[in-house]
């Protein structure tokens, strides 16, 4: 039996049936969830794709942290479940305070969707164990808000706490905090990344398909428990 | 608005001299006349808002029609692939075509340009909302969009408030929308100052099955109004905006502009898709241009029997919008369907699942008469079809302008306009083209759009076209350009039609996809003055008279006129959308050059034709001569000869020579794969005439060294001229005998102009 990775729906959400591909392709099985559906499914794992959920009224991720399948991911979570949020998903982990700091408007006042050039600075996390630490990756980048911001302090403990996943190499495409492109919880089941590895996924339609790894990292944390 | 003064059918009939507001409509003296023929007496202020928008030049195709009947006239013969493919043709939401493997694709190209000048943000944005929808009445998933824009000079002032507005206005509604955008154009030129061009295009996916048509048939049948509430925006857009020509000092029209959320498109999308997935629907419309007058109208006048409406019900964000103003509101994101009783209720289940609000407005009847009602009071009883169908038709006088003798007679000859002839002069003059506005890079633009959503995107721009893939198992894919040249069709308005459509058949088959069938958007100033309506008349003749020969026919889309300020028009502006179908997507072929050592052939003659070109408008600030002439059996031929060779993996790129000429197109592939190039001249051809000319016919494409035979002995048994002119070669772009350029340095004259002009 293969792992069942949750996919989450919002009204809004844009990238949910590329992050289901993306699963597929990496050998899972991917499974829609709802957002009013408080029901998780048995699932092994959720990601939260990108998009722009509720439109982005009042902030990026604001109004889909109260979703009711959020109540569920977030006490799940908690307790262990490997979750991703990718770019609109990073926002509704941070909204959740699953992750700590916040996105915001890009430097440049743009939106911007380029091809990113990575660092993956943390290859222990749920998502990133089939990456080497320190390599690098190309997937594409688009986003309006996806400034990475935090405190002093929030920065330089998730620094120490090697809980910086990915960092923006070349180009830093929005302003991010200290070039950084993803994060994870303390534990290293929550991680949050701007960039979408889901659309580098098949040679055809992305850059490559080095974003593949993020979703056969957690497939192989799952078959080996 | 009070019942007691409410202007009722009856009141109407016994107040036949009560002054009526016809001229701000946009009405004429004899248009008003034939409604109070058609009604037997004068019409209720409702009717009069009805048929004030209907009857608009941008509804009812007045002006145009009598020119447009050609594209069913002289539709390719049966047997033509593009005829052949051909489900569903003009007069529908969007023209469909079949594609194989029992897909149908549908695609149409539009214009949004006056409200996206007054308005940039908001007018560019719903021009996207618009065109997305009316793919999705056909019963279409929407797959992707495009956008050829055109604007003023780039160091104008007021180009800088109006493309990055633009630009954002189709960021902000597409990439929330999720739909991939993977092309148009960006062009700059003086003669769009005060009407800048914002076309847009959509292309979306369905079985054949799933193909919707706008229609209301069976009595008891019901309307549902669903999507967004009615407000107060975007009344008269079609009338008092898209029809006039802007003048000087008027009042701002920006009433008149629709305000988009992208975030209800989105949710209605989903939903809509939904319904039609469970069968639910007999007809649908999208409320677009003329909001509910088109769509009741429209919807009844197609259908069998007539439409009772009571008006009262239309969910409003402002509740004291008068029965005139909720007919004529182009409020966005809302759609109407047919439903039969036994199905509403699952109707409404889906749209409350999606949070859009969806409610019971009428009824299909038995009857003949479109009628609408306000709190129990008729205010309108009209014969749909002449609101809808049977608007006035102009046979509008055109002649050749006493200018064009003049304007062809200033050629650009080598004595009139000085041209590069040393190494050195020819070096600096391709730095100046390939560092201009129009022929830099574009991705200051393109890169504030996500080319990725949906995870189909096989080619975006610069590629020649955009292509994505509609089948994940069979990899089936559709291939999309668009093109115009308004510099061309000023010239000589038949060819520069002509171009336009071989610029994009070539463009969709230089990807290795067969060309199938034409979308259109016609660009023109006013068409009361004679000269515009000629240039008009020439367009479309040649048009038509094109895609006859090249079996594309046009599916569909939409004409802008009165792009004029005061007495100043536009260019002519056609830009011409071509369709095509890919097998294998996997056989695509780019434009970058990529494998060292791959040999360079360019295909086609090049002759002494630089009249409109690039170089005469960036060097001499020229425009004169004539276009380059055009053999469209050439283009033809040279098409399949591209489509061959990609199919069989003879060629590993591909680039069409258009704007700018080869060295344009040689800058773009070296740039594009990271690998330089050593050109020869040909023996007969002027080293100047070789790198800028912009003759028709010709692409350059790179050929692994074990298939030159293969791919050469095919093109001399097809009669195609081939000549090999270099091949691909480390870090520089060297024509041999003349002058070397680094990579380094194209990068840097092409990349950064339209960033440095407008960031």
């Amino acid at each position: 039996m293969t792992a069942r990775i949750g996919v989450v729906t919002f009204p809004g959400s844009l990238d949910d049936r590329d992050a289901q591909r993306a699963v597929r392709l990496a050998g899972a099985e991917p499974v829609a969830l709802w957002h009013r559906d408080k029901d998780l499914h048995q699932v092994d794992a959720v990601v939260l794709p990108g998009g722009f959920s509720y439109g982005d009224y009042l902030r990026c991720g604001a109004i889909s942290r109260f979703s009711p399948v959020m109540d569920t991911i977030i006490e799940q979570a908690k307790a262990g479940l490997p979750v991703l949020g990718i770019c609109n998903g990073f926002q509704v982990l941070c909204e959740s305070h699953l992750l700590p700091g916040a996105l915001t408007r890009n430097d440049s006042l743009h939106f911007v969707c380029r091809d990113q050039k990575l660092r993956i600075e943390n290859a222990q996390t749920a998502w990133t164990s089939s990456y080497e630490q320190g390599q690098e990756i190309t997937v594409p980048l688009k986003n309006g808000e996806g400034r990475f911001v935090a405190d002093e302090r929030t920065l330089d403990a998730l620094e120490a706490e090697g809980r910086v996943v990915a960092r923006y190499l070349d180009v830093n495409p929005n302003g991010s905090y200290r070039d950084i492109a993803g994060i994870s919880n303390a534990a290293g089941n929550v991680v949050g990344l701007m960039p979408h590895p889901e659309h580098a996924v098949e040679p055809l339609t992305g850059p490559g398909t080095e974003g593949l790894a993020f979703f056969t990292s957690i497939l192989k944390q799952l078959v080996s428990a | 608005m009070s019942i007691k003064n409410l202007d009722t059918v009856k009141h109407a009939t016994g107040t036949p001299d009560v002054e009526q507001p016809w001229v701000e409509l946009g009405l004429k003296a004899d248009e008003y006349a034939r409604i109070r023929e058609i009604l037997g007496r004068r019409p209720t202020g409702a009717e009069l808002a009805m048929y004030s928008v209907m009857w608009s030049e941008h509804c009812s195709y007045k002006s145009s029609k009598v020119h447009l009947k050609q594209f069913g006239e002289k539709k390719p013969a049966v047997g033509t692939p593009g005829t052949d493919a051909m489900l569903v043709g003009i007069g529908e939401n969007a023209g469909v075509v079949d594609v194989g493997q029992g897909y149908a694709v549908t695609f149409k190209i539009e214009s949004h340009n006056h409200p996206s000048y007054i308005e940039p943000y908001q007018g560019a944005a719903t021009g996207i909302g618009g065109i997305v929808r009316d793919i999705l009445a056909m019963g279409a998933r929407p797959v992707a969009v495009m956008d050829p824009l055109r604007f003023g000079a780039p160091d104008h002032p007021d180009t800088r408030r109006v493309l990055p507005g633009i630009v954002a206005g189709i960021g902000g509604y597409g990439n929330c929308l999720g739909l991939p955008n993977i092309g148009g154009e960006v062009v700059f030129d003086s003669c769009y100052q005060g009407n800048p061009l914002v076309n847009a295009l959509c292309v979306g996916v369905m079985k054949h099955e799933d193909i919707h048509l706008a229609q209301a048939s069976g009595a008891g049948n019901k309307v549902i109004l669903y999507g967004a509430r009615t407000g107060g925006d975007g009344i008269g857009g079609v009338s008092v905006l898209a029809s006039e020509t802007f003048a000087d000092g008027g009042p701002t029209k920006r009433p008149a502009v629709q305000v988009g959320d992208p975030f209800q498109e989105k949710l209605l999308i989903e939903c809509t898709l939904e319904i039609f997935k469970e069968k639910l629907v007999l007809g649908i419309q999208d409320l677009g241009g003329a909001g509910l007058s088109c769509a009741t109208s429209e919807l009844a006048s197609a259908g069998s029997g007539g439409m009772h409406i009571e008006l009262d019900t239309v969910p409003l964000r402002d509740a004291t919008l008068s029965p005139e103003e909720i007919l004529m509101s182009e409020s966005q994101e809302r759609m109407c369907a047919i439903v039969e009783p036994g199905k509403v209720d699952r109707f409404l289940e889906i749209c409350e699942k999606w949070d859009v609000i969806a409610t019971v407005i009428g009824e299909v009847t038995d009857g003949e008469r479109l009628e609408i009602f306000w709190h129990g009071e008729q205010i309108v009883d009209v014969p749909p079809r002449s609101v809808a169908h049977d608007g006035p038709t102009y046979q509008r006088p055109f002649a050749r302008p006493s200018w064009q003798d003049a304007l062809q007679a200033d050629a650009p000859t080598a004595e009139r306009l000085k041209r590069p002839a040393s190494g050195d002069e020819l070096r600096a003059a391709v730095l100046q083209l390939v560092g201009s506005p129009n022929q830099a890079d574009k991705s200051w633009i393109t890169s504030q759009y996500d080319r990725y959503v949906l995870g189909n995107t096989v080619l975006a721009t610069p590629e020649d076209s955009g292509m994505v893939r509609i089948d994940e198992d069979t990899n089936l894919g559709v291939a999309i350009a668009t093109d115009g040249n308004g510099r061309f069709a000023k010239l000589d308005p038949y060819t520069g039609a002509q171009l336009a459509l071989a610029e994009a058949y070539r463009n969709v088959a230089a990807t290795g996809a067969k060309p199938l069938a034409v979308s259109d958007c016609l660009n023109f100033g006013s068409p009361e003055d004679p000269d515009v309506m000629w240039q008009f008349a020439e367009a479309t003749r040649g048009l038509a008279d094109a895609c006859q020969i090249l079996g594309t026919p046009v599916t569909g889309g939409n004409v802008s006129l009165y792009n004029q300020t005061g007495d100043v028009a536009i260019h002519p502006t056609p830009v011409v959308a071509v369709l095509g179908v890919i097998d294998d997507v996997n056989r695509r072929t780019p434009i970058g050059f990529a494998e060292e050592g791959q040999l360079v052939y360019l295909l086609g003659d090049t002759a002494d034709e630089l009249g409109g070109s690039a170089w005469s408008q960036v060097a001499h600030d020229h425009l004169g001569g004539l276009p380059p002439k055009l053999d469209l059996e050439r283009e033809r031929l040279l098409g399949e000869i591209l489509i061959a060779a990609s199919r069989d993996g003879m060629i590993d790129a591909a680039h069409d020579l258009s704007d700018g000429g080869l060295i344009q197109a040689v800058t773009e592939s070296s740039l594009r794969g990271g690998q330089g190039v050593r050109l020869v001249v040909p023996a007969d051809l002027d080293p100047f005439v070789f790198l800028f000319s912009e003759s028709a016919g010709r692409a350059i494409v790179s050929v692994p060294r074990s298939e030159e035979l293969r791919f050469t002995e095919m093109c001399g048994v097809r009669g195609l001229p081939a000549t090999r002119i270099g091949v691909v070669d480390g870090d520089t772009v060297e024509v041999q005998g003349q002058f070397t350029l680094s990579l380094a340095e194209l990068r840097d004259a092409h990349t950064g102009v339209i960033e440095s002009l407008l960031g």
